[in-house]
């Protein structure tokens, strides 16, 4: 076990405010109140905090003040950081900005909020980052340290709350360590598989001083990370690819996190290996590609799930194997011998045993895989592919009412999948999975471990944050539920010119609880209809300063789109009217066995 | 398909879908002793405990107290689960960012001890007859009231089960167990 070891050093940024201030003095003049602050090098803890996000090269934080954090905000307007402070419209919203906006650019985001209600608002966030593997760094203010258990004024417990939804968290207790503690946080966010930190931060501790240093690395005793697999399983890998007949990629989201998606899209092209994604895995594998089968499990595809049900060998890449891919588990991939390859030890055997375990960081391990692969001939194998692609393509009717489904294949023939696309939870998050083809990594981004619904909207705008001046736009898809959980956001992304693009699939219900009530609860419709109280949606986001585009009839959906596209300055509302009754097929029965799949026979005239 | 050739995941299937397997391919349930080293905070014991319950694994004691290196705690669990879960609970146990040695000793040479504080009501007529029979277990004598007798009895948990079952047959009031602590025999770490 290796001992810490905390380099320390003076940051360049500390130096530079240094003789910025020794600048700002006449020269000539005696100083006659000599800031004893300034000889000392002493600086407050809040102040410490914010020369700590420059110097970890922060660029946005999302964050809402309150009494706990308001020396932070002082300071920050003292200072004039050079991150941008994003003010919110609630903490909700705050964490799921980070979370798009760590999605979407790959970096770390970063939130900052205040005590009590602020940090307990923050914890579905960080649960969602948690459940999706997304590096986030959360700062909450806390009451100051002798009033910590006393019942304070806006005390909660954030860190008993958020223990079991962190990957870890810290409670600032000594000021001087608390530069490094914000590099340690934002070290155990990104390495290994990635994850929430949660950092507390008692009021006392910024208004406390010391001097600062900002480390340039920092190990932790009891915390490490894989980096390459083990050669042998490695070489076991490619043994068990070579002797298969009927092998398929496995491919989930930590193939994205690892930047491995290029490497496994050679690997697949020159074994001839078909890949199958998770929701998360979407666009790691170019689904225009013949070997892309879609999406695998209770939404997938019908060739997917039939490849899995018949494959000799599954390699499972940054996948976790859950159970909303599995369905029942002791049907799944009955034929199956199974190569795992995943960063996280846990994940490896969790729900299914494997027979080759390949622990490590799946870029590494592709890289450490790809020269001892050989072409393959799987020509048999893909024609049986192909019949099931066939069978049962990913489909809808087209009877003159507006349907969800080609309202999100518009997107897709506008944007030419060249867009980042952000979906809430429910049908309108399978319809955007299965009929937006994605094209590269990055561009699909929503809630699945957790499944939060109100996930979209400040989802897709801490995308649009992170990826501002670039050519692709970014597309929030909801449902009329969802949107409304973190409606207030609009009013953000509007002050802010983001030209998002929102996307509301309205059929006035829960419409995925309403498919279950309609298919497995004997068309009891319990609570799930809308009707009487959804707002105007296009009153409402011209109220927030939004553009408000109303669309009901499949006739003027390309007409609503192009004039949404048209708009550049703020973002745009486009409240779809589509039928109620419409659900999401194919699909298997939760706890149903992957091959017994609900599918249905569409009336369409020109498939798509 | 005979059960030799099985591949872990087609054995875990059978066993899922209730078929019978043959009860060496069988995942038992046992008892299994692990110790750990973790950062000597109150946060890193709360995380350990809090993982139990957060991923549902059993847990039938635990022990903690500073190790040698004063800045680590020695911490023994005792849980249950079939090689699976155990599996799950080492790993997991190591993911956390505050342990620093988790090791599952069951099948490792150890020592096992455990501390027991039983309070039995007796009067001055039965103390003799209750002192001999304490005496086997070589049990301390450790409060005397006239009413009552308090024994501290430290050993394998076998011999603390059994002493607390021999005092069942008198008047037994109270029973304090420390929970197991163990160590390997062997010189593999010091910390």
């Amino acid at each position: 076990m290796s001992q810490s070891i905390v380099q320390q050093s003076t940051s360049p940024t500390a130096s530079a405010a240094a003789s910025a201030q020794a600048a700002i003095a006449p020269s000539g003049v005696q100083s006659v109140v000599s800031d004893p602050e300034t000889t000392t090098g002493l600086v407050t803890g809040a102040e410490i905090l914010i020369r700590s996000l420059e110097a970890e090269g922060v660029e946005i934080v999302f964050g809402y003040p309150g009494g706990a954090v308001i020396g932070i905000y002082d300071e920050m307007h003292r200072i004039q950081p050079s991150f941008e402070h994003i003010l919110v419209r609630h903490e909700q919203g705050g964490t799921h900005a980070a979370e798009g906006y760590a999605k979407a650019t790959g970096k770390v985001g970063t939130v900052l909020v205040t005590s009590g209600p602020g940090a307990t608002n923050c914890v579905t966030g960080i649960a969602d980052a948690y459940m999706d593997s997304i590096p986030i760094v959360v700062f909450t203010g806390q009451v100051p340290t002798h009033l910590i258990g006393n019942d304070a004024f806006q005390e909660c417990d954030t860190i008993g709350i958020t223990r079991s939804i962190t990957k870890h968290s810290f409670l600032v207790r000594d000021v001087t360590k608390l530069a490094e503690t914000v590099k340690k946080a934002y070290y155990i966010a990104r390495t290994g598989r990635p994850g929430p930190v949660v950092v507390d931060l008692p009021k006392d501790m910024l208004a406390a001083k010391a001097p600062f240093h900002y480390p340039e690395s920092v190990s932790i005793r009891g915390y490490s990370f894989v980096g390459k697999g083990d050669p042998a399983m490695v070489e076991k890998a490619a043994q068990m690819i070579a002797e298969s007949k009927q092998p398929l990629l496995y491919v989930g989201g930590g193939t994205i996190i690892s930047e491995g998606a290029e490497r496994l899209t050679r690997i697949a092209r020159k074994t001839r290996i078909p890949v199958t994604t998770t929701l998360h895995g979407l666009g790691s594998f170019p689904e225009d590609d013949s070997l892309s089968v879609g999406m695998l499990g209770m939404h997938g595809t019908w060739c997917a799930n039939q490849a899995v049900q018949h494959a000799d060998l599954l390699i499972a890449v940054g996948a976790r194997f859950d159970d909303r891919v599995t369905g029942k588990i002791a049907a799944w991939a009955p034929h199956a011998k199974i190569i795992h390859i995943d960063i996280d030890p846990a994940c490896i055997s969790k729900n299914v045993p494997v027979d080759c375990p390949i622990l490590g960081d799946v870029s590494l391990v592709l890289e450490q895989l790809e020269p001892l692969l050989a072409e393959k001939d799987t020509t048999d194998w893909l024609q049986k592919i192909d019949i099931w692609r066939k069978e049962c393509p990913l489909d809808f009717d087209r009877d003159g009412q507006l349907r969800p489904q080609e309202i999100v294949r518009a997107l897709r023939d506008k944007t030419g999948g060249r867009a980042i696309v952000v979906t809430d939870v429910g049908q309108n998050q399978m319809w955007g999975a299965q009929f937006f083809s994605y094209l590269s990594p990055r561009t699909h981004i929503t809630s699945g471990g957790l499944g939060t619904m109100g996930f979209s909207l400040p989802a897709a705008m801490g995308a649009a944050f992170g990826l501002r001046g670039g050519a692709d736009p970014v597309i929030s898809i909801n449902g009329d539920g969802g949107v409304l959980m973190n409606i207030q956001e609009l009013g953000v992304a509007a002050a802010h010119k983001l030209p998002l693009k929102v996307v509301i699939l309205n059929n006035s219900y829960l419409g995925m609880v309403r498919q279950w009530q309609e298919l497995f609860h004997d068309e009891r419709y319990s609570h799930t209809d809308l009707t009487p109280t959804n707002p105007d949606f296009v009153k409402l986001a011209e109220s927030f300063g939004c553009v408000g585009l109303l669309c009901d009839k499949p006739e003027d959906i390309q007409a609503t789109i192009d004039a949404a596209w048209e708009v550049t300055d703020r973002p745009v509302v486009m409240d779809f009217k589509v039928i109620t009754q419409e659900k999401v097929f194919p699909m298997v029965p939760a706890g149903a066995a992957t091959g017994d799949m609900i599918t249905v026979q569409f009336n369409s005239e020109n498939t798509v | 398909m005979s059960n030799e050739t099985l591949t872990p995941q087609q054995l875990f299937r059978k066993q899922a879908a209730g078929e019978a397997i043959s009860p060496e391919q069988g995942e038992s349930v046992h008892r299994h002793v692990i110790t750990l080293l973790i950062e000597n905070t109150l946060g890193a014991l709360n995380r350990v405990a809090n993982l139990f319950s957060q991923r549902g694994f059993n847990l039938e004691s635990v022990s903690v107290g500073e190790a040698k290196d004063l800045s680590k705690s020695r911490m023994t669990i005792v849980t249950t689960g079939n090689d699976r879960i155990i599996g799950q609970v080492l790993k997991q146990l190591n993911s956390l960012v505050d342990t620093l040695v988790v090791e599952d000793v069951t099948n490792v040479e150890h020592v096992e001890r455990e501390l027991c504080l039983v309070k039995v009501r007796c009067d001055a007529s039965e103390r003799a007859a209750l002192i001999a029979v304490v005496d086997i277990f070589r049990a301390n004598i450790v409060n005397i009231t006239p009413d009552s007798l308090t024994f501290e009895v430290t050993g394998p948990p076998t011999k603390v089960n059994a002493f607390i079952g021999m005092m069942r047959d008198y008047d037994l009031r109270e029973v304090a167990r420390s929970g197991r602590v163990a160590m390997k025999r062997s010189l593999v770490f010091e910390h």
